[in-house]
């Protein structure tokens, strides 16, 4: 092996070691962030018992998972049974290795090291695990790998409310992701590419993507709920309904795989947000600094910081809205969001292409910032019109029922 | 479009989803500034005389405690009328006679797993000797430990119960 290549087999360890564990234990702590924050929405404390202020209560939590008793329903599909809350956790997990974390950090390194022998690495090193070509993309492709381990564990419960909340769930993960690769297209319009680097220079150059491409961004993100199966959307677990859903008949650690596989998606759909529209580590300002250690670090700051505000938006919504209807949620998936996504392609497709000619490329913040004009003109006629009973009725425009003066009078008894 | 769900015409402001959700929002986010009404209850615990808003009522009728006179003699007689009104029939009294003729209670014992917590002994009582507690920590680890005798009722130093006086309902 060439020294570069084992440098960068070095470094890519090294990277996926950090985001791994980093991961990890942070989604374990967004359990208790999750229970932090619906304890103060209703004036409570939450757990504050294990540690300091409870930090310690997500490894009590999985102490006593893992040493819980595991059950097995007698019919279950055992091999399935088993595999699903794996199906369901991996892939949220791989999505975290193609977010860049942090600005690129330069590294110059020639070094003999012990047992590996010669290493070298130049450049800037992407502070993603892997720098993926086709970004974006492949997180819409693992992402919806996610929906067979919520399925399956449906199914291979054997139980009818686990296969009920298998279905829903399938059904709304294949609805949502139609708006969420659509909403996608405008980003890629105004980029021009699909890498999230590229993607991020893009709005340090011009704006953040969430003024141009104001719909897109609430588009993706309401669809971003529907995918992670959060509350406005938790049908698959319903639990007023369906007991618990798809986990009805899991326990212990099994279990608790898919909360947390829930957080994990949670993560890296704000992650995506944050990337895609909120100029991912960028700190915006009149300033270049030289890319360096603690520009990486102060970019990686920036970026947890707005995930973390994302995923607080996740929570903060889940404990305020209540649950939609199923007709309600298959008619704001298609009828609303994918309609709205749709003409926002055509519209923005459109304005990209006279902006470009009437501006010329030379100013891309000029001609971003009239596309933010023209979105809050948009933004207000689609909510102008979302707000007339659109969303909660999903069936507000059909014909009124006949009323009684309508209907034939009724034949007298008696009659012939 | 779910079958045979009525879809009522309603005005536009009982349909209207985006405005309300925002409002919803604000609400759920102003209540995370609140301060918060959690007792820590180990630590924190409400009382009688506690101040503050979790004070635990006056009038709470809890395990009882039986009063002595200044000689330290408990105060009851044997009269056997507590016994005699407790609905739950948890009193056990067997009355003794000293050489003076005073009486008192040879066995005086209170079943608090019967108990109903009326706090009619403590009304009926002559010499107020039978009182209700204000208080609620009763753990013990065996159900025998449930039946207070004379010693465990004089030794209990809690506050007692101000019962409720039908010439004053409010306490004034």
């Amino acid at each position: 092996m060439s020294p570069e290549f084992k440098g960068f087999l070095l470094f890519s360890i090294l990277k996926m070691l950090v985001v791994f564990t980093a991961v990890l234990v942070g989604v374990a702590l967004l359990t208790l962030m999750e229970r932090k924050v619906s304890a103060w929405m209703q004036n409570r404390r939450g757990p504050n018992r294990v540690g300091w202020a409870g930090l310690l209560q997500p490894a009590a939590d999985g102490v006593k998972n893992i040493i819980k008793e595991e059950t097995f329903p007698a019919s279950a599909n055992l091999l399935i049974f088993t595999l699903a809350p794996a199906m369901a956790f991996v892939p949220a997990l791989l999505l975290s290795a193609v977010i860049p974390w942090a600005a690129p950090f330069p590294v110059a390194v020639d070094a003999r090291l012990p047992l590996i022998g010669q290493v070298s690495y130049h450049g800037p090193l992407s502070m993603a695990v892997v720098d993926l070509p086709v970004g974006f993309l492949f997180v819409l492709a693992i992402s919806s790998l996610g929906v067979y381990g919520i399925a399956l564990a449906g199914w291979a419960s054997n139980n009818k409310y686990s296969l009920l909340g298998g279905l829903r769930s399938s059904a709304q993960m294949v609805s949502y992701e139609v708006a969420m690769g659509m909403s996608l297209i405008p980003v890629l319009l105004l980029a021009g590419n699909v890498t999230f680097a590229r993607i991020i220079e893009v709005q340090q150059a011009g704006l953040w993507f969430v003024l141009p491409l104001l719909l897109s961004c609430f588009v993706f993100l309401v669809a971003g709920f529907a995918e992670t199966n959060r509350l406005p959307f938790d049908l698959p677990e319903a639990e007023s309904e369906l007991v618990a859903g798809y986990h009805t008949e899991y326990s212990a650690m099994k279990f608790s795989m898919f909360p947390l596989a829930e957080y994990a998606n949670m993560t890296t759909v704000s992650a995506m947000v944050v990337t895609l529209f909120f100029g991912g580590w960028d700190l915006p300002g009149p300033w270049a600094p030289a890319p360096g250690l603690w520009l990486t670090v102060l970019t990686g700051g920036v970026m947890v910081v707005k995930v973390l505000f994302f995923l607080f938006l996740f929570m903060w919504v889940r404990w305020t809205l209540p649950r939609f209807r199923y007709d309600q949620l298959m008619a704001l998936g298609w009828k609303v969001l994918l309609p709205i996504a749709l003409l926002y392609i055509m519209v923005m497709a459109f304005t990209i292409w006279v902006v470009e000619k009437w501006l010329g490329p030379g100013s891309p913040r000029l001609a971003m910032l009239v596309l933010f004009g023209l979105n809050l003109v948009l933004g207000y006629f689609v909510f102008f019109i979302l707000d007339r009973g659109w969303i909660v009725s999903g069936s507000y425009r059909r014909p009124t029922p006949p009323t009684s003066s309508t209907l034939p009078a009724p034949s007298a008894p008696g009659a012939p | 479009m779910a079958i045979g769900v009525k879809v009522m015409k309603r005005p536009e402001r009982q349909v209207s989803y985006v405005r309300a959700a925002l409002k919803g929002m604000a609400l759920t986010f102003k209540h995370m500034l609140q301060p918060k009404v959690t007792m820590q209850y180990p630590e924190e615990k409400s009382t009688a005389d506690a101040r503050g808003t979790w004070a635990i009522s006056p009038r709470w009728r809890g395990t009882h405690r039986m009063m002595a006179d200044e000689q330290g003699r408990t105060k009851c007689v044997a009269c056997g009328l507590c016994p005699q009104i407790c609905p739950a029939n948890c009193i056990k009294l067997v009355p003794g006679e000293d050489a003076e003729g005073n009486r008192y209670p040879l066995i005086y014992e209170i079943d608090e797993f019967r108990c109903v917590f009326c706090g009619y002994c403590q009304e009926v009582c002559p010499e107020e000797a039978i009182h209700v507690g204000v208080h609620y920590e009763n753990a013990e680890y065996s159900r025998s430990r449930f039946v207070y005798d004379l010693e465990r009722l004089g030794s209990q130093v809690h506050p007692v119960s101000t019962l409720w006086d039908p010439s004053d309902p409010r306490g004034e």
